[in-house]
């Protein structure tokens, strides 16, 4: 009669268990290094921006946001969101469409220029319009005689906002909109369905929730572009300052009480984009097909 | 005509638009991404070679891109190492505040990165949180190349942990019980077995970060010092060129430096295709 000591018994388990696991001491050491590794990284910036902020308290973060400045760059940095996350929805959509839904020779090469923005820095997305629309470049002299401005104003921050938000929303839909295949497209159309309403009552609806992921991930890069945009506005304040580059301007003055509080609006809205971000891949994770590859 | 040449292009389908959809999506792609760059490139390319290559091996340029790149590469190793233990500690094990740390991952995709910049360099400066405690030593990170290092650590992270961690998330447990049952210890079956499986994922989260990191502005122009051959990004100098009008000094920079982005997209489609071809599908 064979009896296991107790002690015995219990290392057997330990090591039944450690097949597929490390040691306790590992898992927590290795969980402690990931802790530390991600709170000194990225929760110690996030909290310094609120502690910078607050440090003249309610009042002095409010005298900063609520100065007219400050609130000029917020209404551009609205209007420039307004214009650049619906041109890339419309963008992503007819992409995804196209890409998804049908076979043509091409296709790869397609989807790896729609990627490309994101491999370019932002400084040289800015200079590409400069190259093409300043003063020296190949559209300036005769915009110049048109009247028209696009460099150091509106238009430039515009177009160096979608160059950097360019594939938010196709590379969330194309990857999704392919898994789902074009079945229920099919049955849409053969039921006497139009190909508006097929794309308005069948499409849109499957890929939803990935449209609202993509949606909310170019926006909040597109409000809080820096390079690109700062290498096209000109820095004329009230005029062509975003809150990234306003920030950038009270902090170089040495102001930097009013550069954390508007900063802190800033971080306010990445938190904001990382709830919903979060609460759409727990609660529509099989919706989202691009929730896991970022 | 052309549009019965163009049905001929796709292989037939019974759904429609997609020549509105094609058409749309090129001209779009064309006029904001495609012509700009075109434009950069036909400008860099007017320079000739000598002039691009007066402007490129300038000593200050020089600099400005090893400082880039020679930092970006240390920053985008950090990352492996701790990104493939964040990455692994998520999937793996249990924890309370787990599931915050796994949001928070994506934090520098979400801060603009002047706002990081700033709280980094406010960090990090002698007066900061840790730059007081690491002042006493003679160790300083703001304004030097470490400053731009913590930076560069920050805009890369998540490219580790989320292109590793879907494919930790589906590797077959079944894979480390035969390994453990055939004797591995369970050291030889995390590196000899499993480390080697997620190597195209960690080369590819490796190039991303790297790439990302090598163009990053925004984060770093603060925390840097930005003091020429010392603390000076090859980004930044673009700026300085352009705000100098000199046009061609900015081009030719860009150009070198868009060029190489273009070697690590290369690079990163390289893997993929090695990892399509050793998953034999």
């Amino acid at each position: 009669m064979s009896h296991v000591p107790l002690g015995l018994d219990f290392i057997a388990e330990d090591r039944a268990r450690s097949v597929t696991t490390e040691r306790h001491p590992v898992r927590f050491a290795l969980i402690l290094t990931a802790v530390a590794f991600l709170t000194l990284f990225l929760l110690l910036p996030l909290f310094a921006v609120f502690s910078e902020a607050f440090r003249a308290g309610f009042g002095g973060v409010w005298n900063a946001i609520s100065e007219p400045d400050a609130v000029a760059a917020m209404k551009l940095t609205l209007l420039v969101a307004a214009i650049a996350v619906p041109a890339n929805l419309i963008f992503g959509l007819a992409a995804s469409w196209a890409i998804a839904k049908f076979e043509f020779p091409g296709k790869s090469i397609l989807n790896t220029l729609i990627d490309l923005p994101f491999s370019v820095s932002p400084v040289i997305s800015g200079l590409v319009y400069v190259l093409l629309f300043g003063l020296q470049g190949y559209f300036g002299p005769w915009l110049q005689s048109e009247g028209i401005q696009i460099i150091f104003a509106v238009p430039g921050i515009v177009l160096a906002t979608i160059f950097v938000t360019f594939p938010f929303v196709a590379r969330e839909l194309v990857p999704l909109m392919q898994e789902q295949g074009t079945q229920d497209e099919e049955a849409a159309l053969s039921l006497g369905a139009s190909g508006f309403q097929t794309f308005w009552r069948v499409t849109l609806p499957n890929v939803k929730w990935a449209l609202l992921y993509g949606v909310i991930l170019c926006n909040a890069r597109a409000m809080g572009e820096f390079g690109a945009v700062s290498v096209v506005s000109g820095h004329i304040r009230g005029k062509t300052n975003t809150m990234p580059l306003h920030v950038e301007i009270l902090y170089n003055e040495y102001n930097f009480a009013a550069a954390f509080a508007v900063a802190s609006l800033l971080a306010l809205l990445a938190l904001v984009t990382l709830v919903v971000k979060v609460g759409l891949e727990w609660r529509y994770a099989g919706q989202i097909a691009g929730a896991n590859r970022h | 005509m052309a549009g019965a040449r163009g049905l001929a292009l796709k292989r037939p389908s019974a759904l429609p638009g997609f020549g509105l959809a094609l058409g749309f999506t090129l001209t779009y792609l064309s006029l904001i991404v495609l012509i700009p760059l075109a434009a950069l490139v036909l400008h860099a390319a007017s320079l000739g070679f000598s002039g691009f290559w007066d402007i490129v091996s300038a000593p200050r340029t020089l600099a400005a891109l090893r400082v880039s790149f020679v930092i970006s590469l240390i920053a985008a190793l950090i990352n492996v190492v701790f990104g493939v233990i964040v990455a692994w500690v998520l999937i793996r094990y249990r924890f309370p505040g787990r599931r915050l740390l796994d949001a928070i991952v994506d934090l520098p995709f979400a801060l603009p990165t002047a706002v990081a910049g700033i709280a980094l360099t406010a960090i990090y400066a002698r007066n900061g949180w840790i730059g007081s405690l690491l002042d006493p030593y003679g160790i300083k990170i703001a304004y030097t190349p470490w400053g731009i290092g913590v930076a560069l650590v920050f805009i890369g992270l998540p490219f580790v942990v989320r292109t590793v961690q879907p494919v930790l998330e589906d590797f077959e447990r079944e894979i480390e019980e035969a390994a453990a049952s055939l004797g591995a210890n369970r050291r030889q079956t995390v590196f000899r077995v499993m480390l080697p499986a997620l190597l195209p994922a960690i080369l590819t989260g490796f190039a991303l970060a790297f790439a990302r990191a090598v163009g990053e502005y925004g984060s770093v122009i603060f925390i840097a010092g930005n003091i020429p051959f010392f603390s000076e990004i090859a980004p930044l100098l673009i700026v300085i060129r352009l705000e100098e009008f000199n046009y061609a000094g900015a081009t030719a920079i860009a150009a070198a430096m868009l060029f190489i982005a273009f070697l690590v997209i290369l690079f990163i489609n390289l893997i993929q295709a090695w990892q399509r071809r050793r998953l034999g599908s």
